[in-house]
C-alpha cells in the first residue's frame, strides 16, 4: 500500500524480464567483478584499511598511460594547437606540428574541432589513412571511400558485426571467432542475438590457428546456424601470438572457399616483438594473391589510437577499411554509421597524427622516433621478461609473448582448489585470480573471461606496468602461485 | 560561431600539460586542468577512464542538476556519460527494445522529429508509434494525439516507451509546465517509460520562456507517481552555450530504474571501454562554467551573452522576412538551433513535385541549392502532416549569414511563389 492508502505502486515498465533479453547474456571479463573488487580494494587503502599491500596493481586492462607510459610529444602538441588554434602564435610549438594542426583545423567545419564531421569522417584524415595503408602495403591501392572513422576499434567492430547479423532459427548468422577471444566479440554477439562459433586457438603450438580447427568448427555450426564471419585478431589478444604469412595466406583461402567475410582485428599492428615474427596485414596479403581472392574476399579491417606505441585509449580514435563490400550494403552501412553522427573529432584527428606522423627531415622527427622506440623496445624487453618469469614457477607456463600487450600462461591448479571454487559457484580461475588480489593487490583477468579449452585454466596480464614493477608484480606472483599450490594440495 | 574560449584553453592544457608551465593561462583554467588530470590514470586523458564516466565528473553533473532543480537530488550512480547523447539514448533503446517477441516493441515519437532518431529505432528493430504535434498552436503536445496514437499503436505492437523532445526539434516549441504534468500523468496511466531528449534546455530565447526538465516535475507530482515513473533524461554538450558536438560528451540521467536493470546498462557500457574523455572534460566544464570571481568569467558570461543575442536578433530577423513573404508561415521560435516554417505550396507546384515522383519540399530544398547555395532540409526528412510542407533553418549563425540566408531563401521563394501562382 501506497502511503496514502491509494492504489497499489504500478509494477515497473523496465525490468530483468520485460528488457531485451539478450542484454543479459552480455559478459565483458576485462572490467567484470574483479575488476569490481579492485576498485573497491583501492578505496579501502585510501581509508586506510590495513592490507597486505600497499596499492592494487591493475594489470587487467591494457591501458599504457594508466601504467606510466608517455604519451607522445608531438601528437599532444598538435591536439592542443587545434583545440586552441591562438597557440599558432606561440613560438614554443615546431612548425610541423603547426602545420599538422592548420590543415586538421582546414577540414573542420568552421575550423573547430568542436564541430560535427562528416559519419564517415573528416574527408583529409581519411585520404591520409589511405595513404598510411598504401605505404605500409608496399603499394597496393587503398580507396579513402572505403575508409570509415570509428570511436576506438570498437565501434567498428560492432558496427560490422551489426550489419552482418540476420536471420532467424537455422538462418542466424554464425560469426567465428577464436578461443581464447577479446570479450568484446562474445559480448557483441550475445548483445546482437548472432550465433557464436568457436575455433580454439593451439596452445601447444604457441596459439597457432589450425585450418582443420577452422574447418571442424565451421561443420559443426552449419547443423544450427548460417556461418557468415570470420574473426581473426592479428597480433592476438590475449595470447599475443603473430600469425605467420603462410597461416594468413590459408585463412584468406579457407574464407574465400567458405564464402565468409573476413574481419581482421589489427590493432596491435605494431607491437610485434619476438624475431622471425612480423606483422603482416591482411589486406596486403590478399591482394599479394591475385585477382581470383583480391577482386572476391570481403574483408574489413580495424586498427585504433588505443594500442601500438600510442596508447591513446581515451581519445577513441580508429578507422576500418571495408573491402570488396557489395555496394548496396555499403550504402547501409554508410547509413547506420550517420545514427549516431560522428566519431569524436579528437580521435579522428589522432588517427590523422598516426598516418601521418613527422618524417626524416621535419623538425619533431628526432624527438618522435627516439620516444616511439623507447615505448616499443620497453614493451619488447617487457615481454620477454614476463615469459622467462613466469616459465620458472612450477605450475605456471607461458607462450612466447610474440605480439600486444599480454601474457596468457596456464596455471595448474589444484583438486582441492577446483571444487572449492566450483562449490561457490566460481570458475576455478576467477577463485585463483580473485585470490590473488585480495592478498597481492595484483588485478588481473582470469582465462575464462576469454575461453579456454574445458578443463584447463589461465589468466591474463598485461605487459605494461613499469619494468621494475613488472619484475616485483611477477615475482609476487611467483610467490603467491606456490603458496596458493602448498595450501590446496 | 566561437565556441567557449575558456573550455579550448582547459583542454588545450590537458591535452599537453607542458603549457600548465606558462603564464599565459589564466589561474583559473590551469587549476581546472590540473584537477582533472588528477581524475585521470596516469595524469593523462590518453587512459580509459570507469564505463560510465570519471566519477567526479558523474558528481559535478549530478550537481549541476540539482542546481538546475531548485535542490532535486541528483546521484552519481543515476548518471552514465556516453558519447553523445545519442548513444546514451542507443543504449537505452537497447534494453528496452526486444528482438524476441513476435510482437515488436513500440516507442511513441513525436512527429517531426530528426532523422537520425528514426533511423536508430529502425535499426534496433522498434515499432514507430507517431504522434503529431499541434502546429497551429505552437507545436504544442496534446495528450488526447498522445492517447490517440497509443490506441494506434497498440493495435500492432508492445508500446512501452514514450519519447518526448524538449526543447524541440527541429520545432523549437518548448513545453509548458503544465503540459509536462500532463505527459507524466498519461506515462504512469498507461505505463510508459519516458525519454525525456533534453538537450536543447539552455538554448533558450524571448522572456516569456523558461525550461522545465521531466525530472523536476516529476518529483513535484505526488510520491505515487514520482516514485514509480521510469524515466531517462539526455543532455549534451553539443548544444547550449557549449556547442562543443565534435568532442562527443553526453549523459544520461536515470531516474526509478529497477537496479537490476541498472546493472545490466552497466555491463553493457563497459564493452564499449569507456566514453571520449575530453567529451567528458567538455561536460566538466557545461556543468560548472566559470562563477563570479573567477578570472574567466567576465569573458564567458560575455560570450555566453553574445550567443544568445545574435539567435535573439536572428529569430526576430527570420520572422521579419517570412511576414513579408507569401506562402511561408512559421510559429513562434522559443529555443534550440533550428525554425521549422510551413511552406503553403500552390496547387501548380505540387503537380510538378508529383510529376517528378519527388515530395514537394524536397524538390524545393534542391531547386534552392542549385539556384542560391543555401542548404535546408526537407520537411518530409522529419516527418509533418499529409498535404503539409516545411523546410527546416539552421539559426545559430553569425548575424551577417542568417542575413545572407535570408536574403537568399527570400529571393528564391518570391521567384518560386510567382512562378507556380
Amino acid at each position: 500500500m501506497s502511503e496514502n492508502g491509494a492504489l497499489p505502486l504500478r509494477g515497473k515498465v523496465l525490468t530483468v524480464d520485460t528488457m531485451n533479453a539478450n542484454v543479459k547474456k552480455v559478459d565483458y571479463a576485462v572490467r567484470g567483478p574483479i575488476v569490481q573488487r579492485a576498485v573497491q580494494i583501492e578505496k579501502e587503502l585510501k581509508e586506510g584499511v590495513k592490507k597486505p599491500f600497499e596499492e592494487v596493481i591493475k594489470a587487467n586492462i591494457g591501458d599504457a598511460h594508466a601504467m606510466g607510459q608517455r604519451p607522445i610529444t608531438f601528437f599532444r602538441q598538435v591536439m592542443a594547437l587545434c583545440t586552441y588554434p591562438q597557440l599558432l602564435d606561440d613560438n614554443k610549438f615546431p612548425e610541423d606540428a603547426k602545420n599538422r594542426a592548420r590543415r586538421i583545423l582546414q577540414s573542420c567545419g568552421g575550423n573547430s574541432i568542436g564541430a560535427y564531421t562528416t559519419s564517415q569522417g573528416i574527408d583529409c584524415v581519411r585520404h591520409d589513412v589511405a595513404n598510411y595503408i598504401q605505404r605500409r602495403d608496399g603499394g597496393i591501392p587503398s580507396d579513402p571511400d572505403n575508409i570509415y572513422l570509428t570511436t576506438g576499434a570498437s565501434d567498428g567492430i560492432v558496427t560490422i558485426l551489426k550489419l552482418l547479423t540476420a536471420g532467424e532459427g537455422r538462418t542466424r548468422t554464425g560469426v567465428m571467432i577464436s578461443i581464447p577471444q577479446y570479450p568484446l566479440y562474445s559480448a557483441s554477439i550475445a548483445e546482437l542475438g548472432a550465433v557464436q562459433i568457436s575455433y580454439y586457438l593451439n596452445e601447444e603450438k604457441c596459439w597457432s590457428l589450425d585450418i582443420s580447427e577452422l574447418q571442424r568448427a565451421l561443420q559443426a555450426a552449419r547443423e544450427h546456424c548460417s556461418p557468415r564471419v570470420l574473426c581473426i585478431i592479428n597480433p592476438g589478444n590475449p595470447t599475443g601470438q603473430v600469425q605467420s604469412r603462410q597461416c594468413i595466406e590459408d585463412v584468406i583461402r579457407f574464407a574465400a572457399k567458405e564464402n565468409l567475410f573476413l574481419m581482421a582485428d589489427e590493432v596491435y599492428q605494431d607491437n610485434v616483438y619476438a624475431e622471425g615474427c612480423e606483422f603482416h596485414s591482411f589486406k596486403k596479403v590478399l591482394f599479394e594473391m591475385g585477382p581470383e581472392y583480391s577482386s572476391k574476399v570481403e574483408l574489413a579491417s580495424f586498427h585504433s589510437t588505443s594500442k601500438c606505441y600510442m596508447g591513446e585509449c581515451g581519445f577513441r580514435g580508429g578507422y576500418m577499411e571495408v573491402i570488396n563490400m557489395d555496394p548496396g550494403v555499403k550504402a547501409q552501412l554508410t547509413k547506420l554509421v550517420s545514427v549516431r553522427l560522428c566519431p569524436p573529432v579528437p580521435g579522428q584527428a589522432l588517427m590523422d597524427l598516426v598516418v601521418n606522423s613527422p618524417q626524416p627531415g621535419e623538425p619533431s622527427y628526432q624527438t618522435f622516433m627516439k620516444e616511439r622506440t623507447a615505448v616499443l623496445s620497453a614493451l619488447a624487453e617487457k615481454a620477454k621478461l614476463t615469459e622467462e618469469i613466469l616459465n620458472t614457477v612450477p605450475g605456471i607456463s607461458c607462450n612466447p609473448v610474440q605480439g600486444a600487450m599480454y601474457s596468457f600462461p596456464r596455471i595448474t591448479l589444484p583438486e582441492r582448489a577446483i571444487n572449492e571454487a566450483k562449490a561457490k559457484d566460481q570458475a576455478p580461475d576467477m577463485f585463483y585470480c580473485m585470490k590473488l588480489l585480495e592478498e597481492t593487490g595484483i588485478c588481473l583477468v582470469p582465462g575464462s573471461g576469454f575461453g579456454q579449452r574445458e578443463g584447463t585454466y589461465h589468466f591474463r596480464m598485461t605487459i605494461l606496468p613499469p619494468t621494475e614493477k613488472l619484475k616485483i608484480m611477477l615475482n609476487k606472483l611467483k610467490e603467491f602461485h606456490q603458496k596458493f599450490t602448498q595450501q590446496y594440495s | 560561431m566561437s565556441y567557449f574560449l575558456g573550455s579550448q584553453k582547459v583542454l588545450a592544457a590537458c591535452f599537453y600539460p607542458a603549457l600548465l608551465e606558462e603564464d599565459s593561462l589564466p589561474l583559473d583554467v590551469k587549476q581546472r586542468a590540473e584537477s582533472l588530470l588528477r581524475e585521470c590514470d596516469g595524469g593523462s586523458i590518453g587512459s580509459y577512464t570507469d564505463s560510465s564516466g570519471i566519477a567526479k565528473i558523474k558528481h559535478c553533473v549530478s550537481q549541476f542538476i540539482t542546481r538546475r532543480d531548485g535542490g532535486v537530488p541528483s546521484s552519481p550512480d543515476n548518471i552514465f556519460i556516453k558519447s553523445g547523447s545519442q548513444m546514451a539514448l542507443m543504449i537505452m533503446l537497447k534494453l528496452l527494445i526486444r528482438s524476441d517477441d513476435s510482437c515488436r516493441t513500440g516507442v511513441l515519437i513525436p512527429v517531426p522529429t530528426y532523422a537520425s532518431f528514426t533511423l536508430a529505432l529502425e535499426k534496433q528493430g522498434a515499432a514507430i508509434i507517431p504522434y503529431y504535434l499541434c502546429e497551429e498552436q505552437g507545436w504544442t503536445l496534446q495528450v488526447e494525439e498522445l492517447r490517440r496514437a497509443l490506441n494506434t499503436g497498440r493495435k500492432t505492437c508492445n508500446p512501452v516507451a514514450l519519447y518526448i523532445c524538449n526543447p524541440g526539434n527541429p520545432t523549437g516549441h518548448i513545453q509548458s509546465r503544465k503540459s509536462i504534468e500532463e505527459v507524466i500523468r498519461f506515462a504512469a496511466e498507461e505505463k510508459l517509460f519516458i525519454l525525456a531528449d533534453e538537450v536543447y534546455q539552455s538554448c533558450m530565447y524571448g522572456d516569456d520562456t523558461e525550461f522545465h526538465s521531466y525530472k523536476k516535475v516529476l518529483s513535484e507530482m505526488g510520491s505515487t507517481i514520482s516514485s514509480t515513473v521510469e524515466q531517462a533524461s539526455f543532455n549534451s554538450v553539443s548544444k547550449g552555450f557549449m556547442g562543443e558536438c565534435g568532442l562527443r560528451g553526453g549523459y544520461v540521467e536515470l531516474v526509478n530504474l529497477d537496479p537490476a536493470v541498472k546493472e545490466y546498462a552497466s555491463r553493457l557500457l563497459s564493452t564499449r571501454s569507456c566514453p571520449p574523455v575530453v567529451g567528458q572534460i567538455a561536460l566538466d566544464l557545461m556543468a560548472d562554467p566559470p562563477k563570479p570571481g573567477d578570472t574567466s568569467f567576465p569573458t564567458f558570461s560575455e560570450e555566453v551573452q553574445s550567443i544568445k543575442n545574435t539567435i535573439g536578433k536572428n529569430t526576430v530577423r527570420i520572422l521579419e522576412v517570412f511576414a513579408e513573404l507569401p506562402g511561408i508561415s512559421c510559429q513562434p521560435l522559443k529555443a534550440g538551433y533550428f525554425v521549422f516554417p510551413c511552406l503553403h505550396f500552390p496547387p501548380k507546384a505540387i503537380k510538378w513535385a508529383k510529376r517528378r515522383q519527388m515530395e514537394p519540399d524536397m524538390l524545393y530544398c534542391l531547386h534552392l541549392l542549385e539556384e542560391s547555395g543555401l542548404h535546408v532540409r526537407p520537411g518530409c526528412e522529419y516527418g509533418q502532416r499529409k498535404d503539409s510542407y516545411h523546410i527546416r533553418l539552421f539559426v545559430a549563425t553569425q548575424e551577417n549569414i542568417m542575413e545572407d540566408a535570408l536574403q537568399r531563401l527570400k529571393t528564391f521563394h518570391t521567384q518560386f511563389m510567382k512562378e507556380f501562382s
